[in-house]
């Protein structure tokens, strides 16, 4: 059986060349300054909500994030955004309601669509799904101080389209500097000046893709800020709770112990 | 308990001598945390808390998890995201458990190469070991059903890769890996009898600890000297031993509290640092990841499963005297298998009458060149099935049955020990210098 899967599975290779490849290392990923980096990072709310933007424009298209309840965009350390906003955006969506055996307007309580376009991923974790950073000597110590790089690595991805094109199979591929394997079946959906700001932002190819990326990061990992809050206070009060038991455990032991003589 | 002499309790009043008369529990936990200890031990010896402590954190926030997960291959991803997602705290709960997987095997290891360093293996101590060395396999049995719970792909291809293992056994591999797997590949039954273990072995470990614990106060501890506490009198072994509480509670919850502000940088700032990307991919049994990598704790034995390929001789030898019974892929599991049963057999394998490494002039380079071997092995189970880390994994699995097989037997004849201190107390008072009064306050 185990044969048959790994028949089935060398097959799906060949089919879904980008998805498998995927996993590998090998493309170059650049080194984006993102706002929530390091343990004391936090999410830039006007980025993020920038990134929904352009994810809601160019993304929503092709891709999905069926594990992000729309509610969660009015949550605070998220993209924050009022709940009447909330509210209109989830009517952007039609989703298929079971009761009514019938779509209708999407509410804050559901959750986003998943992928229209089936060969496109579900983008809800991507940003965890994926190391930027590897190495060196597979060693993974780059992650432990450039962090795992899922966010560079789709902005690394959006931004690094080469112009080539070839065909195989029927499906078109372009090269990326930043996709295992160096051929991707996404065509660039960024170019500049796609997405239009109200107040104005920068929008060339590089701060979109820096700004979406961001985005994703958020919806992959929504509660990062209370959860570097609580590694901070945990930290503080586990070093304070060390420095009292050592002086505890030195009082006691010191009546066993002597003055050192040789 | 039988053991070092030492004071029992007494229960004085009459409610305490009620309840001791009918349930002698207080006289179990008073002896149990009174319990005379080496007062020489180091800081390798705190390991022994910090695995109960991560025992007790599996269960407490692996109990929590159970409340809203659901195994089931259509909604496990998605219960886990809703953890994440929606659950109060659920990230956090979620994030502890993983990574307390991870400290739980930082411990057992430290634990082990202790008692390998210190001779805690020898005589008295065989059954301590062989406990411990079942904890241990159930600690691997228990981690790798819980890696499949949250149903990712790392999750599907480990647990096909893993249970295919079995598959390698001659004739009856197949139908045992089937049965293991519930039907004929990784799907729903699996899932389900994973998470149905994966709940249960926890709390059989628990079960092994408190074994584990009452062969080694029946035996009292070894300590950094190999050296027996004298048992002649309550006084003399007063001289060589503290009461566990305070001395070495305090000690080891400082080093607790230690481990614990790492751990919880490491949750609450890089809680996915151990972990694989692809777990958060669902699982999809049409995909096969392009590598796939199991978690950390389990890479030492995982290069030493793929060392042993159709190339080398002994595989071949192996092959040509079975008639072809044992292959490579069977030679590998048994060789993976072997690498723990002959470090389970290390109190018989081992031929020295001295227990601790300080006093074995030649063991000691052995031993660290053990260590070293530990991580490499750890560091090629991590990379590609190719050249020259193929090469580099027999070596190092070589040496690590040289070691068990080879080694240890022989420096027992050849080697010849240091002078040990003749007592616990000398050792003591040669490093921290004699106590001002000859007995300690209190
Ligand atoms: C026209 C449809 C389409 C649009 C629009 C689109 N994508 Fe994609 N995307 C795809 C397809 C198809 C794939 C799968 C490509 C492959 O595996 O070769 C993909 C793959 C990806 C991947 C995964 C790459 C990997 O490592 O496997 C990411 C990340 C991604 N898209 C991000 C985005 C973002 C962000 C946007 C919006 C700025 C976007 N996509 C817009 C079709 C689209
Ligand atoms: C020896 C103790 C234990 C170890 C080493 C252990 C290990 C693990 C590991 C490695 C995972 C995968 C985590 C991930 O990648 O998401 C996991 C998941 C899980 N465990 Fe445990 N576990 C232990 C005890 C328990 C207990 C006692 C319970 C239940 C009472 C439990 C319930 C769960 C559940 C529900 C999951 C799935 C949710 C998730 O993936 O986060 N675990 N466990």
């Amino acid at each position: 059986m185990f044969k048959k899967l790994l028949v089935s599975a060398i097959a799906a290779i060949a089919i879904a060349p980008g998805a498998a490849m995927a996993a590998g290392g090998a493309g170059h990923v650049e080194d984006f300054e993102f706002s929530f980096e390091g343990p004391f990072g936090s999410f830039d709310q006007n980025q993020l909500q920038r990134g929904l933007q352009i994810y809601t424009e160019v993304c929503a298209a092709c891709h999905g994030l069926k594990q992000v309840p729309i509610r969660t965009l009015a949550d605070e350390g998220g993209p924050n955004l009022p709940a009447d906003q909330v509210r209109a955006y989830a009517e952007f969506y039609e989703v298929y309601d079971p009761e009514l055996d019938d779509l209708r307007p999407a509410k804050p309580t559901d959750h986003f669509p998943g992928s229209g376009l089936e060969t496109a991923p579900d983008l809800s974790m991507m940003a965890k799904a994926r190391a930027g950073f590897h190495g060196p000597y597979g060693l993974g110590l780059n992650q432990l101080f450039k962090g795992m790089g899922g966010a560079e690595y789709i902005a690394s991805l959006l931004s690094g389209y080469t112009g080539e094109e070839k065909e195989e199979a029927g499906t078109i591929f372009y090269e990326n500097t930043a996709f295992p394997g160096g051929w991707i079946a996404m065509a660039p959906p960024l170019s500049d000046e796609l997405v239009e700001f109200a107040d104005g932002h920068a929008n060339d190819v590089h701060h979109l893709a820096a700004d979406v990326s961001a985005f994703l990061m958020w919806t992959a990992e929504p509660k990062m800020m209370a959860r570097k809050q609580a590694g901070f206070v945990g930290v503080l009060f586990l070093t304070l709770l060390s420095v009292l038991l050592y002086l505890t455990n030195k009082r006691i032991w010191a009546p066993l112990k002597g003055k050192k003589t040789s | 308990m039988s053991g070092i002499p030492h004071d029992h309790y007494e229960p004085t009043t009459n409610g305490e001598k009620w309840l001791h008369k009918r349930l002698p529990i207080v006289g179990l936990l008073y002896d149990t945390i009174m319990i005379p200890t080496p007062k020489n031990l180091n800081w390798m010896w705190i390991w022994g808390i910090i695995l109960t402590f991560c025992l007790a954190l599996q269960i407490a926030t692996g109990v929590v998890l159970v409340m809203h997960y659901t195994p089931h291959v259509d909604l496990a991803f998605s219960s886990v995201e809703h953890i994440m997602r929606n659950v109060n705290g659920g990230h956090m709960i979620r994030y502890l458990h993983m990574n307390g997987a991870s400290l739980f095997f930082v411990a057992v290891y430290a634990h082990i190469f202790r008692g390998l360093y210190y001779g805690s293996y020898k005589a008295p101590r065989e059954i301590t070991w062989i406990i411990g060395m079942l904890i241990y396999l159930l600690m691997m049995g228990t981690a790798f059903m819980g890696y499949v719970l949250p149903w990712g792909q790392m999750s599907f291809w480990g647990a096909t890769v893993i249970t295919g293992l079995f598959g390698a056994i001659p004739f009856i591999g197949e139908a045992i890996q089937t049965w293991l797997l519930g039907g004929p590949a990784v799907d729903n039954a699996t899932l389900n009898r994973f998470f149905s273990l994966h709940y249960l072995l926890p709390f059989v470990i628990a079960g092994l600890v408190i074994v584990h614990i009452w062969a080694f106060h029946t035996t009292g501890n070894n300590n950094p000297t190999g050296v027996d506490v004298r048992r002649g009198s309550k006084e003399e072994a007063a001289k060589d031993t503290v009461p566990f509480w305070p001395y070495f509670v305090i000690k080891d919850l400082f080093a607790l509290a230690v481990i614990l502000a790492v751990f919880w940088a490491i949750v609450g700032f890089m809680p996915n640092y151990l972990g694989h990307p692809d777990n958060y991919i669902e699982a999809n049994p049409l995909v096969t990841p392009a590598h796939i990598v199991p978690e950390w704790y389990f890479l030492p034995f995982y290069a030493i499963l793929r060392a042993f390929t159709s190339e080398v001789w002994v595989v071949q030898f192996a092959s040509f005297i079975t008639g072809g019974i044992v292959d490579a892929k069977f030679f590998g599991v048994i060789a993976m298998f072997g690498a723990i049963i002959a470090m389970a057999l290390a109190p018989w394998l081992d031929t020295s009458s001295v227990r601790s490494g300080r006093y074995r002039p030649m063991f000691k380079w052995w031993f660290w060149l053990l260590v070293i071997d530990f991580f490499a092995l750890m560091w090629l189970g991590a990379m590609p099935a190719e050249e020259p880390y193929a090469s580099f994994s027999l070596i190092a699995s070589a040496y690590w049955f040289a070691y068990f097989l080879v080694i240890l037997p022989l420096l027992g004849v050849i080697e010849k020990p240091l002078p040990q201190p003749a007592t616990i107390e000398e050792d003591f008072d040669a490093h921290y210098g004699k106590a001002s009064q000859s007995t300690p306050a209190e």
